[in-house]
């Protein structure tokens, strides 16, 4: 099920009984509001262990190739990020990262 | 047209000598289904053990599944019509009360499953005999539903009912019934609709005319529906069972023309001058017809309404034999309660509001009998009627039901 420019589907519209015709296409959804707090990773503090990755629920966090220079000359092939359209605020990821790299920031609307 | 008024057809037909529940049997067997899912239950279980004969005999070339539950059954069923599949399974009473969150999920998939109840009430007390108190609690499951007076009839409601549920502009799980014992265990002469009559009546449709499930072609069913979606989907059902009474009618007219068999959704038994109507549905519709005749020979003109297709509810054909004028009082006799209703009758219930809304306003009265497979006799039904016209001959209404029969 989608949207149409926009615009909620129609019973006519909708495909027979809900089916999804297009496997996958939840991805498009946007759970953005469903947060009070959101994630923010500090490149300078992370170490690219990856657990945050490994823990999120949703796929949240997105692995970025790239080469980052920390003000201190560390440098990091890769660098993680939050996809803000799918992260819930769970904030696990904060709770998790060992090197307390990601903040929970209250969502200002 | 009723049964009797039928257009002779030329055919060679097989008779047998076949209970109601072999005579569904025998009937899935030429509809040559695909996958049967059941799990055994009193009075249903000769359906299923027959046509599990049928597949080790190799008459029948279909997956047996063998489950641990009703719900699994239904589930079973549900799982294989959803990948394209012609599909059957039967219960009665605690089975289908086993079964009832799969049913809601059937029709809200849309999946033309075929289901057979021979009628049992539901515990407790515990009993295994005839009233309609397992199906009447499915009635706002989404399915259509069809009763059936004879063998006979079930067994042609089987072949009908896999040609009305796929139909593309339905595709609604349809539930056929047969009164436990007084149909079921019963043996009558059946005229047996062959395999190729009954594949060229209702025949199998190719695999993806309606959305299926397929590693080829994915598509997900069965998804989340939230407030955005949820009720557009539920209307989709509501839409859908209104607009299956064209193709009911068409079905069962084609029926007539192919079998010389002529049902309707709602049967007429000596109506045409009738004052005094009283309905009913099932083989109970039985005792009617001879309550009717009793009463026509002592100069009464009573007659009788027979209910055939429950859902989607024949309101119209109500309409149409009621509101001629000559009608002077109607009651409906139900084998099944809703304890505290505005009447305990469940179909009187939808009969008085089908009739008020048309601005069908006569005197009417709400009797249940037969609970429990308690035997309805004739006088029984002659005493209903009896009760009829007193209340026509007062021109009022009974504000409760009438529970004949039960001792004091």
């Amino acid at each position: 099920m989608s949207e149409s420019q926009g615009r909620l589907l129609g019973w006519r519209e909708i495909p027979i009984g809900g089916i999804v015709q297009e496997p996958g296409n939840t991805a498009k959804n946007d759970m953005s509001a469903w947060r009070t707090f959101k994630p923010v990773i500090d490149q300078e503090k992370c170490v690219r262990c990856r657990l945050c990755w490994i823990f999120c629920p949703d796929a949240a966090i997105i692995e970025v190739e790239g080469e980052y220079r920390t003000k201190s000359g560390r440098v990091y092939k890769v660098s993680y990020h939050v996809d803000y359209q799918h992260c819930k605020g769970c904030g696990i990821c904060a709770n998790e990262c060992p090197v307390k790299a990601i903040k929970m920031v209250e969502e200002v609307r | 047209m009723a049964a009797q008024e039928a257009k002779l057809v030329e055919r060679k037909a097989k008779r047998l000598a076949l209970t109601g529940n072999y005579a569904v049997a025998y009937a899935v067997k030429s509809c040559d289904v695909d996958v049967v899912a059941a799990y055994p239950i009193t009075p249903q279980s000769p359906i299923v053990e027959k046509i599990s004969e049928f597949i080790a005999n190799e008459e029948l070339d279909a997956e047996m599944v063998h489950v641990e539950s009703e719900h699994s059954a239904l589930s079973a069923v549900v799982g294989a019509v959803a990948f394209g599949a012609r599909a059957f399974t039967a219960t009665s009473s605690q089975g289908l009360e086993f079964m009832h969150e799969i049913l809601f999920i059937a029709s809200g998939l849309r999946l033309p499953v075929v289901m057979a109840i021979a009628n049992r009430a539901l515990s407790a007390p515990l009993n295994i005999w005839n009233d309609y108190s397992d199906v009447m609690s499915a009635r706002d499951a989404g399915w259509i539903t069809i009763f059936n007076e004879t063998a006979q009839e079930a067994h042609d409601a089987v072949v009908m009912a896999y040609r009305i549920a796929e139909d593309p502009r339905v595709l609604i799980p349809t539930i056929i019934t047969l009164d436990g014992y007084i149909l079921s265990h019963t043996v009558e002469p059946v005229e047996v609709i062959e395999r190729e009559e009954a594949l060229k009546f209702a025949p199998k449709r190719p695999r993806g005319y309606r959305p299926v499930l397929d590693p080829d072609k994915p598509i997900t069913m069965g998804v989340v529906g939230t407030p955005e979606y949820y009720y557009e989907i539920k209307y989709q059902l509501i839409h859908a069972m209104r607009e299956s009474v064209k193709v009911i009618d068409e079905v069962f007219s084609d029926f007539c023309k192919t079998f010389g068999r002529c049902y309707e959704r709602v049967e007429p038994y000596r109506m045409d001058d009738a004052e005094y109507v009283l309905i009913s549905m099932g083989a109970t519709f039985g005792e009617v017809r001879a309550a009717v005749d009793k009463l026509r020979r002592e100069g009464v003109k009573a007659g009788g309404l027979k209910i055939k297709v429950f859902r989607p509810f024949p309101a119209d054909l109500l309409e149409k034999y009621i509101g001629g004028g000559n009608v002077k009082a109607v009651g409906v006799l139900d084998r099944a309660v809703t304890v505290g209703g505005a009447t305990e009758g469940p179909v009187f219930n939808e009969v008085a509001t089908a009739l008020a809304l048309r601005g069908i306003r006569l005197p009417m009265v709400s009797f249940v009998h037969g609970l429990g497979g308690r035997d309805i006799f004739a006088d029984d039904v002659v005493k209903m009627f009896k009760i009829l016209m007193e209340h026509a001959s007062r021109g009022e209404s009974a504000r409760r039901t009438y529970f004949i029969g039960v001792r004091e």
